[in-house]
């Protein structure tokens, strides 16, 4: 049976750990960034001079460390597309918006350890030459932001923080800012636009890239929660070590959050790709209640495409001697880990999985997800701004015994029509996904839904029988 | 009367505008700290944070009007959020939307916050809010509550003088 495997929420949930910098210090705190500062210039064979910030930036790079927020982008890569030679200062930017359905770890890591996401973002500053940096949290986070304020003093006053940090001429400084309940915030230029006191509204890419048109258009560096806390684990045991945790070109940790139909919903972290979807669910969660089967699981967060209880892949695997086979596998048995999900034609996202058992209404479920999307829409784009609200409002037809039979094809038709390049932001993908993939692969269940409506419509009965 | 903000909130607004190098940066959280303390955002607040931000008050309502968390109208004394999204719907959310609804003598289809006659309490349907592992979820006032029941909810708001 597959363990968990405790790096980032290591002492998180020990009884007697508590947020403040005092207990942190006594569990090896800030011992990382000791390190990152004392890192000396090193002299190449060529004569060139590597700086203590360019080692760490190469030593994420050889972690192979992915963004956790929910792109999986290479982090190492997404600093070194920071513009350096601009002369404009550079700007770090916490994502701790955590607002895709599904997700609940970095509430755990804000509350229960907070100053380990201050050091791992203090030491990614160190390395990106960044001087001013700010943490996004979410509005509904009242709680999370006191407890961060708190732990930036506590940091200030062991001088951590604030200028010339323990000696070493660096000079840094982190606020909080928080939003006020817009899920687009968590899309980063949307998040940029939101910092900067404005409707977040995302900007379009070309040519707003945040590393080099980001806050104030000045290059900017937008990390989650959970890839900063890696950081100092990366510095802590060297990038080469952390890439042996996980799975080749899937390394690391991963706290994936388990909710819905499961005995022990929670969070778990795992060795990226070292427990499959299967195992999450029934060694992890506990299983399903009694006398329930499974009908299907959402594998990434709301956004992520659905999978079908008993749908199967077929998977490239390098075999013993090197070259690809491939293997059908069921989704159970699909790894949890970055590529084997987008192989599987959905995604791994923020790390969040939503079970469904046989009991679940499926129509209805997607209209609960369609209605968020409807209301989360920033409505800059036509077909996003609309197309959730189409979507939505067919949808609360059919859940509630107004359906017909052919909504499950003008569902289909809208949601083929938002993705693909015609929204300025990811949110287009994230709004059609959930409707492409429940309807697509429960489609006889919407179209009896909608004939079984039609039906008793036609015989004369106003009652629904399911509203 | 003119709008005007006590000393210490002047002092709270001050050293927010101190953390952006651009002022504008600071309106979110300036409409946080006076939400916080006049329990709502009137007219006269907009203009008040657009002249102290040198910004034209469209440039503070225009947040008012997109962002979620901030009221252009009194709420109650008590604000209950209760999470709308699949997680919690999966565990029971709708039920326990329902019965705090009921309890408070709310419409449990109306949309948006809604407020009982006595000024008392507020309710509003709110999407996920990152703790789907303990579905259902609410949050009265500031503090959070999981694994809501109907009778976890009574105590809840009983204790809510
Ligand atoms: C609609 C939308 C919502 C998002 N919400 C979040 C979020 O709540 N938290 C987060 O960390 N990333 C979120 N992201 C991803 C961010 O845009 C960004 O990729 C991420 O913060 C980068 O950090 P990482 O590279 O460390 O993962 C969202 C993206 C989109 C398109
Ligand atoms: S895709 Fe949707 S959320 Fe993104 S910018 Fe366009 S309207 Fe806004
Ligand atoms: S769905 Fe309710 S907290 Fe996430």
């Amino acid at each position: 049976m597959p363990q968990e495997f405790r790096l980032i929420l290591k002492y998180a949930d020990e009884p007697g750990y508590t947020p403040d910098i005092e207990c942190y210090l006594r569990h090896g705190g800030y011992e990382s960034l000791r390190k990152a500062l004392a890192i000396a210039p090193k002299t190449l064979p060529d004569g060139k001079v590597v700086g203590a910030p360019e080692q760490i930036r190469d030593d994420v790079k050889l972690s192979g460390l992915r963004g956790r927020g929910g792109a999986g982008f290479s982090c190492g890569l997404k600093w070194s597309f920071v513009d350096r030679r601009s002369g404009k200062p550079i700007y770090l930017i916490c994502n701790a918006d955590e607002s895709e359905p599904g997700t609940f770890k970095d509430r755990q890591i804000l509350h229960k350890d907070p100053h380990q996401m201050i050091e791992g973002m203090i030491i990614s500053c160190f390395a990106n030459d960044v001087k001013l940096a700010y943490i996004y949290i979410r509005g509904e986070f009242p709680e999370g932001a006191r407890i961060l304020n708190r732990a930036l003093n506590e940091a200030r006053a062991k001088n951590f923080l604030g200028k010339n940090i323990l000696g070493s001429g660096y000079d840094l400084e982190i606020h909080v800012h928080r939003g006020a309940g817009a899920y687009i915030c968590g899309e980063e230029t949307g998040l940029i636009e939101s910092l900067e006191g404005k409707r977040a509204y995302p900007r379009i890419k070309p040519p707003y890239f945040p590393a080099i048109l980001g806050l104030y258009q000045c290059p900017t560096i937008v990390n989650n929660v959970e890839t900063l806390c890696a950081v100092k684990h990366i510095v802590g045991m060297g990038g080469a070590e952390f890439a042996k945790l996980g799975t080749p070109n899937n390394t690391g940790t991963r706290i994936v959050s388990v909710s819905g139909h499961v005995r022990k919903p929670g969070y778990y972290e795992i060795e990226v790709g070292k427990a499959t979807i299967g195992q999450l669910i029934n060694d992890f969660a506990g299983g399903l209640r009694e006398g329930r089967k499974l009908k299907a699981v959402i594998p990434g967060g709301s956004s992520a495409k659905v999978f079908k209880a008993g749908e199967k892949f077929k998977l490239k695997k390098k075999g013993p001697d090197g070259k690809d086979i491939e293997q059908e596998v069921d989704m159970l048995d699909l790894p949890y880990d970055f590529d084997s999900l987008m192989a599987a034609g959905s995604m791994s996202g923020s790390g969040a999985l939503i079970i469904m058992d046989d009991s679940t209404d499926i129509v209805a479920a997607l209209a609960n997800l369609s209605e968020f999307y409807a209301h989360e829409s920033c409505g800059q784009c036509t077909p996003c701004r609309e197309g959730s609200l189409w979507m939505s409002k067919a949808l609360h037809r059919m859940a509630h015994g107004e359906g017909r039979k052919q909504d499950a094809d003008y569902l289909l038709k809208i949601a083929d029509n938002i993705p693909g390049g015609r929204t300025i932001c990811a949110f287009g993908e994230a709004c059609s996904w959930p409707v492409q993939s429940f309807v697509g692969k429960f489609k006889d269940e919407f179209v009896a839904r909608g004939e079984a409506d039609e039906a008793r419509r036609a015989a004369g009965a106003t009652r629904p029988s399911h509203s | 009367m003119a709008f005007s903000v006590p000393a210490n909130l002047e002092a709270e607004i001050t050293e927010l505008i101190s953390h952006y190098p651009q002022k504008r940066s600071a309106s979110l959280m300036i409409l946080h700290a006076v939400q916080e303390h006049f329990g709502w955002i009137s007219q006269e607040a907009v203009e008040w944070i657009a002249a102290r931000l040198e910004l034209q008050p469209i440039n503070v309502y225009e947040l008012v009007t997109f962002y979620p968390m901030f009221r252009r109208e009194p709420a109650g004394k008590h604000v209950v959020k209760v999470c709308r999204t699949l997680s919690c719907a999966l565990g029971g959310s709708h039920e326990l939307h329902g019965h705090v609804c009921q309890k408070l003598g709310l419409d449990a289809h109306a949309h948006g916050l809604q407020t009982t006659a006595d000024g008392k309490f507020s309710v509003e349907f709110v999407e996920c809010l990152a703790s789907c592992g303990t579905a259902p979820v609410m949050m009265c006032n500031e503090d959070f509550h999981q694994a809501v029941t109907a009778a976890k909810a009574d105590e809840i708001l009983g204790k809510c003088a």
